[in-house]
């Protein structure tokens, strides 16, 4: 193997009572695309964060190109040549590109040389890489995939020779995805070095050279890519055998119980988000909602659930109207057996300060199993939190710990399990798994798949591609606030994916 | 040839009467790009006005006066820094105390020091900035309309005022045209990009507000040294309200914030021209109509006229680095 880039040996550091890292050693080959998986909150941002320094590791030692370093700012990591694209773009939205590049990098106290040099550059590094974006635009006009390209151009601006992604495919559509992909080859080809973080294996099989995998803080192995499997990166993940796949059997689907026609929905801005949507879900199937975030989804659910105000178009809930003024009682809702696990489990589904049995029925308080009077009943409450928490194996299993001490996969079970226990006829569920571990993942798409053997209608929308081809008994696909097509479960992903991001099936096809 | 001496009047009145908003307004939007709210332009102009004026009668200099307003005024605008940037307070909380500290204390120090009812004494000639009367204003004085546009509107203003429409284009070149101005607008838009390019974000921002210290001890100094000939409690009488609002109506841009205090100022010179004379069809209106005027326009041009007004994002919010 070439000569390491980095290695980092014996890093260690916690937050707190938190050991996010323990004694860990790495090294990454120059030239080499290097992947680090891991669940959430394995401890992977962690070590980036370390490397880039946004924190100081307790103790342990980092060597850059063979050479013992000291990384306390940005700026030493970005001097050492390492650069870092961001989970979540580092970037002023009002700017043009060519000033969100020289930010920071400017060659003196006035502006016009470094502009003039940056534009020279960047037209080097298209030429170069293939990384391809007008200087001039600002950036809240870009699409994600090139505001993307913004931050790796901004690296490589500043000189970086290695280059950190933070879960890059998160907000890409599946064809700007490839593109990424490609653009990460041909810097290797020209000799930079890539660490890849990411939870999606897929990822990691097609494009790194090398992997690495964490658990709970510690590094639990590496593995040449083309000698591993995505099975056995899943179990070292998770330390157990997983189902990426969940098993089910066909659906028998019965009455329409949720019925949706020509919803049409704007924000507050007056855009329209939902473009006359009309589907139906019946009774024992599950209807996934495919698309990139921000294509209406959300607003669609939110309609539904009788949150937002639609501005025509109607919902029938078991043949009878829903209320779209935006003013419907969810409480009413409710009681007609309507179920909503929100996408938003922070804002909207739980209250973070409330301890666990509080939120455990939440919404469902006034229900007379919680009551003693008009007081609620503390004993049938926690006999009911402990008894979901048995159900649905949330941990730890104590139900006085504030809800914020739960994991992101611990808090939705919170809330699914509120939900699900109240054996509703309609259960509307926003990104099940948004932010959940592998583990919890696997159990929560085996609770959906129960619900809908029971015979209920489940809508499942999920900016997740995998998850909605392998829950789902038939796939509508979402993009600009249209439903654009409806598939089986046997869909390529590939067909799926020309879909959310807007091509025609027609043009596809040629 | 009455009605065009009266226009030039207003003008004049105009011009003098924005200088204060203006400065203010400057100083606002400096902080306010950089991502702190200021709710404390008041209190600073104040402090600044009566430092100025302190400064001045007892050194029997206007430079020392212009100093200290300037000193002081930087001063207290490192304790909202130090407060709102250092220990990430809330920034209105901290504004509106640095208000009343500046309300109470120029009061009772002007009165413990001069005892004349919380006023300083009154400046002498040498002791405020005289007007300056431009090369050939009093021969062409007489010449019709070119003459007292040139004499009246524009020689024969202190040098606070040159200096103040002088900041305008500088705050426009700083802003777009230097390293410190790409920087400023970038903190208070996503202070996160500024850490992570390994810029510190916390010392960005206390550079943006000792500009902003700078401006409002000069439009302090303007109000008790050339406006006035010396402090009077109070006097900055909500100018520093009227600067934010003008920062709101300008889109936080320079050159539309001189417009928007010019209009303000003619507001205020037309109310004060207007006073006891009676309008055309609707004949004579109460004094206190007129002097209501400037903000119930300011209220309407706020509410309806000026569209969508977007905030520099990461305004009003303390920046901590994420986990």
């Amino acid at each position: 193997m070439a000569q390491a880039a980095i290695e980092l040996i014996g890093i260690n550091k916690s937050f707190g009572a938190v050991r996010a890292n323990r004694d860990i050693n790495l090294e990454v080959a120059r030239g080499t695309i290097h992947g680090i998986v891991g669940e959430n909150g394995a401890g992977k941002s962690t070590l980036m964060s370390i490397l880039y320094g946004f924190y100081q590791a307790d103790s342990g030692e980092i060597r850059v190109g063979g050479k013992p370093v000291s990384i306390s700012t940005s700026n030493d990591a970005i001097a050492l040549g390492i650069g870092m694209v961001h989970q979540h773009f580092m970037l002023v939205d009002n700017f043009t590109v060519l000033e969100n590049v020289i930010l920071g990098a400017e060659n003196d106290a006035l502006l016009k040389s470094s502009i003039a040099k940056a534009r020279s550059e960047l037209d080097r590094l298209e030429r170069e890489y293939g990384l391809e974006v007008d200087p001039d635009a600002v950036i809240e006009e870009l699409p994600v995939g090139l505001q993307q390209r913004v931050e790796i151009l901004k690296a490589l601006y500043r000189g970086a020779e290695i280059l950190i992604l933070d879960e890059p495919t998160g907000v890409l559509t599946p064809a700007e995805a490839d593109h990424l992909f490609r653009i990460l080859k041909q810097l290797k080809d020209q000799g930079k070095t890539i660490v890849l973080i990411t939870h999606k294996l897929r990822e990691i099989m097609a494009i790194t050279d090398t992997v690495s995998v964490m658990r709970q803080g510690t590094m639990v192995a590496t593995r040449v890519t083309k000698e591993t499997t995505v099975g056995e990166l899943a179990e070292l993940m998770v330390g157990r055998r997983v189902l990426l796949r969940v098993e089910k059997g066909q659906s028998e689907a019965g009455a329409v119980k949720l019925s949706v026609k020509n919803l049409t929905v704007k924000d507050s801005r007056g855009v329209t988000m939902v473009d006359n949507v009309s589907f139906d879900v019946r009774g024992g199937e599950i209807v996934g909602i495919a698309g990139v975030a921000g294509n209406g989804q959300s607003e669609l659910l939110e309609a539904i659930s009788g949150i937002r105000h639609a501005v025509s178009g109607e919902v029938m809930l078991e043949g009878k109207p829903i209320d779209l003024t935006g003013k419907a009682d969810p409480g009413e809702l409710r009681d007609r057996g309507l179920a909503h696990v929100p996408e938003d489990r922070h804002h909207v589904g739980l209250v973070l300060a409330f301890e666990e049995n509080e939120n455990s029925i939440l919404g469902y308080h006034d229900d007379e199993r919680y009551l003693k009077g008009p007081f609620l009943d503390v004993d049938a409450i926690m006999a009911d939190a402990k008894d979901k928490i048995e159900k649905y194996d949330i941990r730890p299993g104590n139900p006085r710990l504030k809800t914020a001490n739960f994991s992101g996969g611990n808090q939705q079970k919170i809330v699914l399990a509120r939900e699900m226990e109240q054996d509703p006829g309609v259960l509307i569920v926003g990104q099940p798994t948004r932010g959940v571990d592998v583990g919890a993942i696997e159990f929560i798409h085996k609770r959906l798949i129960a619900m809908r053997d029971q015979g209920k209608a489940v809508l499942v929308v999920s900016v997740e591609l995998d998850e909605i081809r392998s829950l789902s008994d038939r796939i509508l696909v979402m993009f600009a606030g249209r439903v654009v097509g409806e598939r089986g479960p046997e869909a390529t992903e590939g067909e799926l994916g020309l879909l959310m991001a807007g091509v025609e099936h027609q043009e596809a096809a040629e | 040839m009455d009605t065009f001496n009266a226009i030039i009047q207003v003008l004049d009145s105009t011009i003098r009467l924005s200088v204060p908003l203006l400065l203010a307004c400057l100083a606002g939007l400096y902080s306010e790009r950089a991502g702190i709210f200021d709710i404390g332009l008041e209190g600073k102009m104040l402090v600044g006005a009566f430092a100025g004026a302190s400064a001045a009668a007892v050194f029997h200099s206007a430079l020392i006066g212009l100093g200290t307003a300037v000193l002081i005024s930087v001063a207290f605008a490192l304790v909202h820094g130090f407060a709102s940037i250092t220990h990430r307070g809330n920034q209105i909380v901290s504004g509106v105390a640095i208000n009343f500290v500046a309300a109470g204390s120029t009061i009772i120090l002007g009165q413990a020091w001069f005892s004349q009812g919380g006023r300083t004494p009154a400046l002498q000639p040498g002791e405020r900035f005289a007007a300056i009367t431009w090369p050939g204003a009093d021969a062409i004085k007489d010449v019709p309309i070119i003459g007292p546009i040139y004499a009246e509107l524009i020689s024969g203003h202190s040098i606070l005022v040159y200096f103040a429409f002088a900041m305008v284009p500088f705050t426009w070149w700083v802003l777009f045209r230097t390293r410190f101005g790409l920087r400023m607008r970038a903190v208070g838009e996503n202070p996160a990009a500024v850490d992570t390019a390994g810029i510190s974000v916390a010392w960005l921002r206390y550079r943006a507000l000792i500009c902003t210290g700078i401006l409002t001890g000069v439009a302090g100094a303007y109000l008790s040294m050339v406006q006035n000939g010396g402090f009077v409690k109070d006097m900055t009488a909500g100018k520093g309200y009227i600067a934010l609002a003008a920062l709101i109506f300008a889109k936080w841009k320079p050159v539309n914030a001189m417009f928007a205090c010019l209009l303000f100022g003619f507001l205020d010179a037309a109310a004060i021209r207007l006073q006891g004379s009676p309008l055309p069809i609707i004949g004579k209106v109460p004094v206190q109509f007129m002097q209501a005027l400037p903000y119930v326009l300011t209220v309407i041009l706020l509410a309806g006229f000026i569209g969508k007004a977007i905030p520099p994002r990461a305004g009003g919010v303390p920046y901590v680095k994420e986990r």
